[in-house]
């Protein structure tokens, strides 16, 4: 174990990364990002890994995909320009099940728009970026410690469902240093992908097993086997066989909806008594954490429901908050985007209003603390909103 | 002996996709007969393409297959390269995909000079999406998006990629098969980024569009054009119908090895530097 020191969110994500046996790293350099690159570039020939700069971002991604294929566990990361040259990738990898992570560390857009400064503006990008159907799994920090955390668990879950994975933060939490006990990297090596033993003769390298999840053999390793973007059978070549079209697609769904367990997390805070609760993630989460402890303070029961997964999103747990309160704020850095998966989960059961900021500066506690005390104040007559259209508590 | 490359092919994968004439599958045969004549194991070739109908190709050959993204292929390859550098990686890419949407990955591939072959099947047009304008079709020249003549010059890739820093250019015809099969097992053998253009044919749009005939008659055409493959100076003028009013096709194309030259090797450059360094 290392010692306690100040660490940065960027730096604390390059880091675990490498403990979780990231070997490849492709990038281009992108503001709020590019320190993770440049924390890659010098750690990653000291462990037995590979970093290369590539022409763009869309050439970044390919070639993860393409070192992933080969064995090696791959990173890139961007901020939103980036990752939206990226989404045609994304699908790629969602079609053809190659394990890589992407982290966006996210600005304000759309467009160049403010490189410097945070925003949460890509929730929906992260969830729906790439054309046709495909599921998403996005984590989302909300310290520099959880960037650690969620680096680490992004690889877990992307070998384990051989999807892409999404590390979703804002500028603020790549940027921000926080005391933090970095992990030794001391004596660590070359990583490579373990490969199935023991496959059957008549191997079918798209075929899953009970879980929805088929067996990756890396390139070289004495398998020979097709890729491709197209819709493939479980032999991997293409088919347009409208049966083998619908189950792949459907098996790529259920891979993850049959296994949300695995993946969804949320963090409750004084929720059991609460009339009102604030719905958050990121960085903001931090803010509303702070609004909902001083809204006690002045007797105000109100509580918080952190979500460190955005997608798949926590349905379960928005719609039991929604059953015991009267109101769910959902304070966000866009102008709009989780609001309306919490409209839906909460089904009319609460009221949802959002609290919105993108001036391009964090929100504030005292804002949020606004939004809540209108509603605590002010409560709605029936005490539930039936699905009316969404408010802007602020 | 020219040797039997149906055991490279997937059989299963037959009857494949390529139109009756087009130029795609004897330049597919001289790649697998350079396989062959190098003996390289199946399972240690990775043959990655991007999207087009030579891009297709790889789902019939028997070694590690990856059918990629439109124009991406080299960097989808890239990746590997570095992950594998001991696989033989070969990409398929044709003029669209490798001038037009992914000309940015071609010439930082030939920049870095990684060891990979790269063959990129010039038919002038994009035969797949039908016939469209292609960064290669001659001007003048017919595509479904240029029905009064395309107005934009040609590339010349071979060119550009010796602007770019390949270490091996080549252009050769699917006329000349056996030269073809030479060059490419020479760009195989060649440590560092291989590029070959292989002037080859579309039947189904470009000679149709342009009136040059059927597979036979345009792979002739190319010949006609074409003195001495890995000397003389051949003008692209095969691809165009042979009309006195068109105006003389001033851009030599030069055809076999262009150049060849050392210069360190991308992945074993990137794995040396890996190798002197450790985490304290
Ligand atoms: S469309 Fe043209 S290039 Fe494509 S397979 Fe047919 S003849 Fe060949």
């Amino acid at each position: 174990m290392g010692r306690v020191r100040l660490v940065r969110g960027n730096v604390a994500c390059a880091r675990a990364a490498i403990a979780a046996g990231c070997r490849f790293y492709a990038g281009y350099p992108i503001t709020p990002s590019s320190e993770i690159a440049e924390e890659m570039a010098a750690l990653l020939p000291k462990v037995g890994g590979v970093f290369v700069q590539m022409e763009d971002e869309i050439a970044s991604l390919a070639a993860c995909i393409g070192a992933s294929i080969g064995g090696l566990l791959a990173m890139t990361a961007t901020s939103g320009p980036g990752f939206s040259l990226m989404q045609e990738h994304l699908g790629f990898a969602a079609l053809a099940e190659i394990p890589c992570v992407v982290v966006d560390v996210m600005r304000l857009g759309p467009s160049t728009g403010l490189p410097t400064a945070p925003s949460q503006g890509d929730v929906y990008q992260a969830r729906w970026g790439t054309h046709g159907d495909r599921p998403s799994i996005v984590l989302a920090p909300a310290s520099v410690r959880e960037v650690y955390d969620l680096t680490i668990r992004a690889f877990q879950l992307s070998e384990r469902f051989r999807t892409p994975v999404i590390l979703l933060y804002d500028e603020v939490v790549g940027h921000m240093m926080e005391p933090m006990e970095l992990p030794s990297l001391e004596g660590m090596g070359p990583v490579r992908r373990a490969n199935p033993v023991d496959l059957p003769k008549d191997y079918l390298p798209y075929a899953a097993d009970e879980d929805g999840v088929p067996p990756l053999v890396s390139f070289g390793s004495g398998v020979r086997y097709h890729i491709t973007g197209l819709i493939h059978d479980e032999s991997g070549f293409p088919t347009q066989d409208p049966a083998k079209v619908s189950s792949l697609l459907r098996r790529l769904h259920e891979k993850i909806s049959r296994n949300l367990h695995e993946i969804v997390s949320v963090e409750p805070f004084l929720l059991e008594d609460a009339e009102v609760a604030v719905f958050a993630y990121g960085i903001v989460a931090r803010a509303a954490r702070e609004a909902v402890q001083e809204a006690r303070a002045r007797g105000m029961r109100v509580g918080l429901l952190r979500s460190s997964v955005l997608w798949p999103f926590p349905e379960d747990a928005v719609r039991e908050v929604a059953r015991t309160v009267r109101a769910i704020v959902v304070a966000e850095m866009n102008l709009g985007q989780m609001v309306y998966e919490v409209e839906r989960a909460a089904g009319g059961r609460a009221e949802v209003v959002g609290c919105f900021q993108v001036d391009g500066r964090p929100i504030s506690p005292e804002t949020i603390l606004d939004a809540v005390s209108t509603l605590c104040a002010h409560p709605s007559p029936s005490g539930k909103s039936k699905g009316g259209r969404l408010k802007e508590g602020n | 002996m020219i040797p039997d490359v149906r055991t490279y092919l997937r059989p299963a994968r037959m009857p494949h996709i390529l139109c009756p004439g087009c130029g795609h599958g004897i330049v597919l045969g001289a790649l697998l007969r350079a396989f062959h004549r190098l003996r390289l194991n199946p399972d240690q070739i990775a043959l990655v393409a991007g999207i087009g109908c030579s891009s297709r190709l790889v789902g019939y050959v028997d070694v590690c297959t990856l059918h990629t993204t439109h124009g991406r292929a080299l960097a989808f390859a890239t990746g590997l390269k570095l992950a594998r550098p001991e696989l033989t990686v070969v990409v398929l890419t044709g003029d669209g995909d490798g001038l037009g949407i992914g000309g940015n990955h071609l010439i930082h591939a030939a920049r870095r000079n990684i060891d990979l072959t790269c063959i990129l099947f010039n038919n002038a047009v994009y035969g797949m999406t039908g016939g469209q304008l292609a960064p290669t079709t001659p001007q003048e020249g017919v595509a479904s998006t240029a029905p009064y003549g395309n107005i934009e010059p040609p590339f010349d890739s071979c060119k550009l990629m010796m602007g770019a820093g390949a270490t091996f250019v080549a252009r050769g015809l699917a006329y000349e098969p056996l030269a073809l099969e030479e060059m490419i097992a020479r760009g195989l053998v060649h440590r560092g980024f291989s590029f070959i253009e292989v002037i080859t044919d579309c039947p189904e749009y470009y000679g149709r569009y342009n009136q040059l005939g059927k597979g036979p008659e345009m792979l002739m055409s190319q010949k006609r054009r074409t003195m001495d493959i890995m000397e003389i100076l051949a003008t692209k003028r095969f691809v165009v119908r042979d009309r006195p009013e068109v105006r003389a096709w001033n851009l030599p194309y030069r055809l076999g090895i262009l150049h060849e030259e050392e210069r360190p090797e991308f992945s074993q450059v990137c794995w040396q530097m890996v190798a002197g360094r450790e985490m304290v």
